[in-house]
Protein backbone atom coordinates (compact mmCIF):
# COMPACT_ATOMS: atom_id res chain seq x y z
CA UNK A 1 0.00 0.00 0.00
CA UNK A 2 1.43 3.51 -0.96
CA UNK A 3 -1.16 5.67 0.39
CA UNK A 4 -0.01 8.98 0.88
CA UNK A 5 -0.73 11.04 4.18
CA UNK A 6 -2.11 13.70 1.94
CA UNK A 7 -5.41 11.22 0.02
CA UNK A 8 -5.91 9.73 3.87
CA UNK A 9 -6.31 13.30 4.95
CA UNK A 10 -9.17 13.85 2.73
CA UNK A 11 -12.71 12.97 4.59
CA UNK A 12 -15.04 10.30 3.37
CA UNK A 13 -18.07 11.75 1.70
CA UNK A 14 -20.17 9.89 3.75
CA UNK A 15 -17.75 11.72 7.43
CA UNK A 16 -20.58 12.93 9.42
CA UNK A 17 -17.93 15.62 10.52
CA UNK A 18 -18.01 16.82 6.93
CA UNK A 19 -19.31 20.26 6.67
CA UNK A 20 -22.69 21.46 5.22
CA UNK A 21 -22.39 21.90 1.76
CA UNK A 22 -24.81 24.99 1.15
CA UNK A 23 -25.28 27.68 3.58
CA UNK A 24 -27.79 29.51 2.10
CA UNK A 25 -30.76 28.52 -0.17
CA UNK A 26 -30.57 31.41 -1.83
CA UNK A 27 -30.46 29.73 -5.36
CA UNK A 28 -33.01 27.55 -4.10
CA UNK A 29 -35.72 29.97 -4.17
CA UNK A 30 -34.57 31.61 -7.19
CA UNK A 31 -34.70 28.91 -8.96
CA UNK A 32 -38.20 28.37 -7.54
CA UNK A 33 -38.95 32.04 -8.17
CA UNK A 34 -38.25 31.74 -11.96
CA UNK A 35 -40.93 29.09 -12.66
CA UNK A 36 -43.46 30.59 -10.40
CA UNK A 37 -43.33 34.01 -11.98
CA UNK A 38 -42.38 32.86 -15.42
CA UNK A 39 -45.86 31.25 -15.43
CA UNK A 40 -47.84 34.15 -14.51
CA UNK A 41 -45.39 36.00 -16.92
CA UNK A 42 -46.42 33.81 -19.73
CA UNK A 43 -50.27 35.17 -18.78
CA UNK A 44 -49.60 39.00 -18.04
CA UNK A 45 -47.01 39.43 -20.70
CA UNK A 46 -48.45 37.62 -23.62
CA UNK A 47 -51.59 39.58 -22.92
CA UNK A 48 -50.27 42.69 -22.44
CA UNK A 49 -48.70 41.97 -25.90
CA UNK A 50 -51.92 40.75 -27.47
CA UNK A 51 -53.65 43.74 -26.23
CA UNK A 52 -51.25 46.12 -27.08
CA UNK A 53 -49.65 44.75 -30.37
CA UNK A 54 -52.43 43.06 -32.58
CA UNK A 55 -56.04 43.60 -30.77
CA UNK A 56 -57.94 46.03 -32.61
CA UNK A 57 -55.38 47.91 -34.92
CA UNK A 58 -52.52 47.14 -32.31
CA UNK A 59 -49.84 49.99 -31.87
CA UNK A 60 -51.20 52.75 -33.85
CA UNK A 61 -53.84 53.48 -31.28
CA UNK A 62 -51.74 53.89 -28.47
CA UNK A 63 -51.68 56.90 -27.17
CA UNK A 64 -51.94 59.08 -24.22
CA UNK A 65 -55.62 58.72 -24.09
CA UNK A 66 -55.63 55.21 -24.52
CA UNK A 67 -53.16 55.20 -21.43
CA UNK A 68 -55.30 56.97 -19.78
CA UNK A 69 -57.88 55.16 -20.36
CA UNK A 70 -56.49 51.58 -19.19
CA UNK A 71 -54.82 53.14 -15.92
CA UNK A 72 -58.79 54.52 -14.83
CA UNK A 73 -59.22 50.71 -13.90
CA UNK A 74 -57.59 49.41 -10.57
CA UNK A 75 -57.78 46.10 -13.13
CA UNK A 76 -55.13 46.91 -15.55
CA UNK A 77 -53.23 49.40 -12.66
CA UNK A 78 -52.28 46.04 -10.64
CA UNK A 79 -52.01 44.35 -14.17
CA UNK A 80 -49.10 46.49 -15.24
CA UNK A 81 -47.34 46.97 -11.32
CA UNK A 82 -47.61 43.02 -10.79
CA UNK A 83 -46.01 42.72 -14.67
CA UNK A 84 -43.51 45.25 -14.27
CA UNK A 85 -42.13 43.32 -10.79
CA UNK A 86 -42.63 39.92 -11.57
CA UNK A 87 -40.38 40.88 -15.23
CA UNK A 88 -38.01 42.63 -13.35
CA UNK A 89 -36.98 40.28 -10.70
CA UNK A 90 -37.41 37.19 -13.58
CA UNK A 91 -35.27 39.19 -16.05
CA UNK A 92 -32.99 40.85 -12.95
CA UNK A 93 -32.15 36.99 -11.69
CA UNK A 94 -31.57 35.46 -15.03
CA UNK A 95 -29.16 38.38 -15.94
CA UNK A 96 -27.38 37.37 -12.75
CA UNK A 97 -26.85 33.85 -13.62
CA UNK A 98 -25.79 34.74 -16.60
CA UNK A 99 -23.60 37.60 -15.11
CA UNK A 100 -21.72 34.45 -13.53
CA UNK A 101 -21.73 31.86 -15.67
CA UNK A 102 -19.78 33.93 -18.61
CA UNK A 103 -17.69 36.96 -16.67
CA UNK A 104 -14.49 35.65 -16.17
CA UNK A 105 -12.85 37.59 -13.53
CA UNK A 106 -14.53 38.44 -10.05
CA UNK A 107 -14.00 42.22 -10.06
CA UNK A 108 -15.88 42.09 -13.74
CA UNK A 109 -18.41 39.81 -12.05
CA UNK A 110 -18.70 42.19 -9.25
CA UNK A 111 -19.39 45.42 -11.33
CA UNK A 112 -21.54 44.43 -14.14
CA UNK A 113 -24.04 42.94 -11.10
CA UNK A 114 -23.84 46.04 -9.78
CA UNK A 115 -24.80 47.98 -12.73
CA UNK A 116 -27.38 45.36 -13.19
CA UNK A 117 -28.80 46.05 -9.59
CA UNK A 118 -28.88 49.71 -10.07
CA UNK A 119 -30.47 48.95 -13.22
CA UNK A 120 -33.58 47.16 -11.43
CA UNK A 121 -33.71 49.57 -8.70
CA UNK A 122 -34.08 52.37 -11.01
CA UNK A 123 -36.61 51.00 -13.20
CA UNK A 124 -38.30 49.22 -10.84
CA UNK A 125 -38.74 52.38 -8.68
CA UNK A 126 -39.49 54.36 -11.63
CA UNK A 127 -41.97 52.18 -13.11
CA UNK A 128 -44.18 52.14 -9.82
CA UNK A 129 -43.95 55.80 -9.37
CA UNK A 130 -45.50 56.21 -12.78
CA UNK A 131 -48.68 53.92 -11.96
CA UNK A 132 -49.05 54.92 -8.52
CA UNK A 133 -48.86 59.37 -9.96
CA UNK A 134 -50.29 58.85 -13.60
CA UNK A 135 -52.35 61.88 -13.57
CA UNK A 136 -54.92 61.85 -16.60
CA UNK A 137 -55.23 65.81 -16.37
CA UNK A 138 -51.69 67.06 -16.86
CA UNK A 139 -50.71 69.74 -18.81
CA UNK A 140 -50.67 68.97 -22.78
CA UNK A 141 -46.93 69.69 -23.20
CA UNK B 1 0.78 16.13 -32.24
CA UNK B 2 -1.45 15.90 -35.25
CA UNK B 3 -1.89 11.89 -34.21
CA UNK B 4 -3.33 12.96 -30.80
CA UNK B 5 -5.42 15.95 -32.85
CA UNK B 6 -6.83 13.23 -35.58
CA UNK B 7 -7.59 10.94 -32.47
CA UNK B 8 -9.45 13.80 -30.54
CA UNK B 9 -11.43 14.37 -33.47
CA UNK B 10 -12.31 11.08 -33.79
CA UNK B 11 -12.99 10.44 -30.46
CA UNK B 12 -15.57 13.21 -30.99
CA UNK B 13 -16.58 12.16 -33.80
CA UNK B 14 -17.59 8.64 -33.14
CA UNK B 15 -19.42 10.43 -29.57
CA UNK B 16 -21.92 12.63 -31.67
CA UNK B 17 -23.02 10.11 -33.78
CA UNK B 18 -22.41 6.94 -31.68
CA UNK B 19 -24.59 4.90 -29.08
CA UNK B 20 -24.19 7.43 -26.42
CA UNK B 21 -25.76 10.05 -28.60
CA UNK B 22 -28.39 7.60 -29.74
CA UNK B 23 -29.67 6.74 -25.99
CA UNK B 24 -30.01 10.01 -25.11
CA UNK B 25 -26.91 10.63 -22.72
CA UNK B 26 -25.57 13.72 -24.44
CA UNK B 27 -26.59 17.19 -24.19
CA UNK B 28 -24.04 19.08 -26.44
CA UNK B 29 -25.10 19.93 -30.04
CA UNK B 30 -28.64 18.11 -28.78
CA UNK B 31 -30.97 19.89 -29.75
CA UNK B 32 -32.03 20.65 -26.27
CA UNK B 33 -29.02 22.41 -26.30
CA UNK B 34 -29.96 24.96 -28.55
CA UNK B 35 -33.31 25.50 -27.01
CA UNK B 36 -31.00 26.62 -23.85
CA UNK B 37 -29.37 29.36 -25.89
CA UNK B 38 -32.12 30.30 -27.76
CA UNK B 39 -34.40 30.82 -23.94
CA UNK B 40 -30.65 32.67 -23.04
CA UNK B 41 -30.67 35.04 -25.78
CA UNK B 42 -34.20 36.03 -25.98
CA UNK B 43 -34.42 36.44 -22.64
CA UNK B 44 -31.62 38.86 -22.47
CA UNK B 45 -33.33 40.84 -25.33
CA UNK B 46 -36.43 41.08 -23.65
CA UNK B 47 -34.68 42.53 -20.63
CA UNK B 48 -33.13 45.24 -22.34
CA UNK B 49 -35.90 45.79 -24.48
CA UNK B 50 -38.14 46.23 -20.92
CA UNK B 51 -35.55 49.00 -19.62
CA UNK B 52 -36.10 51.29 -22.40
CA UNK B 53 -39.64 50.47 -22.09
CA UNK B 54 -40.46 51.46 -18.93
CA UNK B 55 -38.16 55.01 -19.73
CA UNK B 56 -40.47 56.05 -22.65
CA UNK B 57 -43.78 55.02 -20.79
CA UNK B 58 -42.42 56.90 -17.72
CA UNK B 59 -42.90 59.80 -20.44
CA UNK B 60 -46.54 59.86 -19.37
CA UNK B 61 -45.57 61.76 -16.30
CA UNK B 62 -43.97 64.57 -18.69
CA UNK B 63 -46.72 65.64 -21.08
CA UNK B 64 -49.06 63.84 -23.11
CA UNK B 65 -47.56 65.56 -26.13
CA UNK B 66 -43.72 64.03 -24.83
CA UNK B 67 -45.58 60.66 -24.93
CA UNK B 68 -47.40 60.71 -28.27
CA UNK B 69 -43.93 61.79 -29.21
CA UNK B 70 -42.20 59.08 -28.50
CA UNK B 71 -44.82 56.21 -29.21
CA UNK B 72 -45.08 57.33 -32.88
CA UNK B 73 -41.97 55.91 -33.05
CA UNK B 74 -43.32 52.33 -32.24
CA UNK B 75 -46.07 52.67 -35.21
CA UNK B 76 -42.73 53.33 -37.83
CA UNK B 77 -42.37 50.73 -40.55
CA UNK B 78 -38.77 49.32 -38.72
CA UNK B 79 -39.96 49.71 -35.34
CA UNK B 80 -42.97 47.91 -36.16
CA UNK B 81 -40.72 45.30 -37.45
CA UNK B 82 -38.89 44.82 -34.35
CA UNK B 83 -41.72 44.43 -32.35
CA UNK B 84 -42.88 41.24 -34.58
CA UNK B 85 -39.14 40.04 -33.14
CA UNK B 86 -40.04 41.10 -30.07
CA UNK B 87 -43.38 39.03 -29.93
CA UNK B 88 -41.55 35.93 -31.66
CA UNK B 89 -38.82 36.40 -29.00
CA UNK B 90 -41.31 36.54 -26.12
CA UNK B 91 -43.48 34.10 -27.55
CA UNK B 92 -40.69 31.41 -27.74
CA UNK B 93 -39.61 32.34 -24.19
CA UNK B 94 -42.69 31.85 -23.09
CA UNK B 95 -43.60 28.60 -24.79
CA UNK B 96 -39.37 26.92 -24.05
CA UNK B 97 -40.08 28.02 -20.08
CA UNK B 98 -43.32 26.00 -19.94
CA UNK B 99 -41.29 23.35 -21.66
CA UNK B 100 -38.26 23.51 -19.26
CA UNK B 101 -41.10 23.45 -16.36
CA UNK B 102 -42.71 20.43 -17.28
CA UNK B 103 -39.12 19.02 -17.83
CA UNK B 104 -38.28 19.56 -14.17
CA UNK B 105 -41.88 18.65 -12.70
CA UNK B 106 -43.44 16.00 -15.28
CA UNK B 107 -42.05 12.49 -14.79
CA UNK B 108 -41.67 11.89 -18.22
CA UNK B 109 -40.42 15.84 -19.13
CA UNK B 110 -37.23 14.59 -19.45
CA UNK B 111 -38.21 11.69 -21.78
CA UNK B 112 -40.06 13.81 -24.28
CA UNK B 113 -38.21 16.74 -24.48
CA UNK B 114 -37.08 16.70 -27.56
CA UNK B 115 -40.88 16.31 -28.92
CA UNK B 116 -41.72 19.13 -26.68
CA UNK B 117 -39.79 21.00 -28.73
CA UNK B 118 -41.03 20.50 -31.79
CA UNK B 119 -44.56 20.82 -30.52
CA UNK B 120 -43.45 24.66 -29.17
CA UNK B 121 -41.97 25.23 -32.55
CA UNK B 122 -45.17 24.31 -34.00
CA UNK B 123 -46.82 26.41 -31.89
CA UNK B 124 -44.70 28.93 -32.42
CA UNK B 125 -45.21 29.13 -36.19
CA UNK B 126 -48.85 28.74 -35.61
CA UNK B 127 -49.11 31.72 -33.34
CA UNK B 128 -46.69 34.01 -35.30
CA UNK B 129 -48.02 33.32 -38.55
CA UNK B 130 -51.55 35.47 -38.01
CA UNK B 131 -49.70 37.46 -35.13
CA UNK B 132 -47.51 38.90 -38.03
CA UNK B 133 -50.26 39.49 -40.29
CA UNK B 134 -52.19 41.74 -37.79
CA UNK B 135 -49.34 43.57 -36.42
CA UNK B 136 -47.92 44.54 -40.05
CA UNK B 137 -50.95 44.77 -41.90
CA UNK B 138 -51.56 48.88 -41.05
CA UNK B 139 -47.53 49.41 -42.01
CA UNK B 140 -47.77 47.50 -44.74
CA UNK B 141 -50.57 48.98 -46.76
CA UNK B 142 -49.40 52.15 -45.73
CA UNK B 143 -45.98 51.18 -47.52
CA UNK B 144 -47.22 50.41 -50.35
CA UNK B 145 -50.93 50.17 -50.92
CA UNK B 146 -50.74 54.49 -50.78
CA UNK B 147 -52.34 54.70 -47.32
CA UNK B 148 -55.95 55.25 -46.66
Amino acid sequence: MTVTPEALSLDKPRSPRRPAARRSNFELYSWVFMRISGLLLVVLVLGHLFIMNILDGGVHRINFAFVAGRWSSPFWQTWDLLMLWLAQLHGGNGLRVIIDDYARRDSTRFWLKMLLYVAMAVILVLGTLVIFTFDPDIPAS
Amino acid sequence: MSTTASTAAEAGASDRTGASRRSGTFYRGDPGMWSWVMHRITGVLTFFFLFVHVLDTALVRVSPNAYDEVIETYKSPVVNLLEVGLVGAVLYHALNGIRVILVDFWSKGAKYQRPMLWAIIGVWVVVMIPGTYFMLERTVSELFGGGH
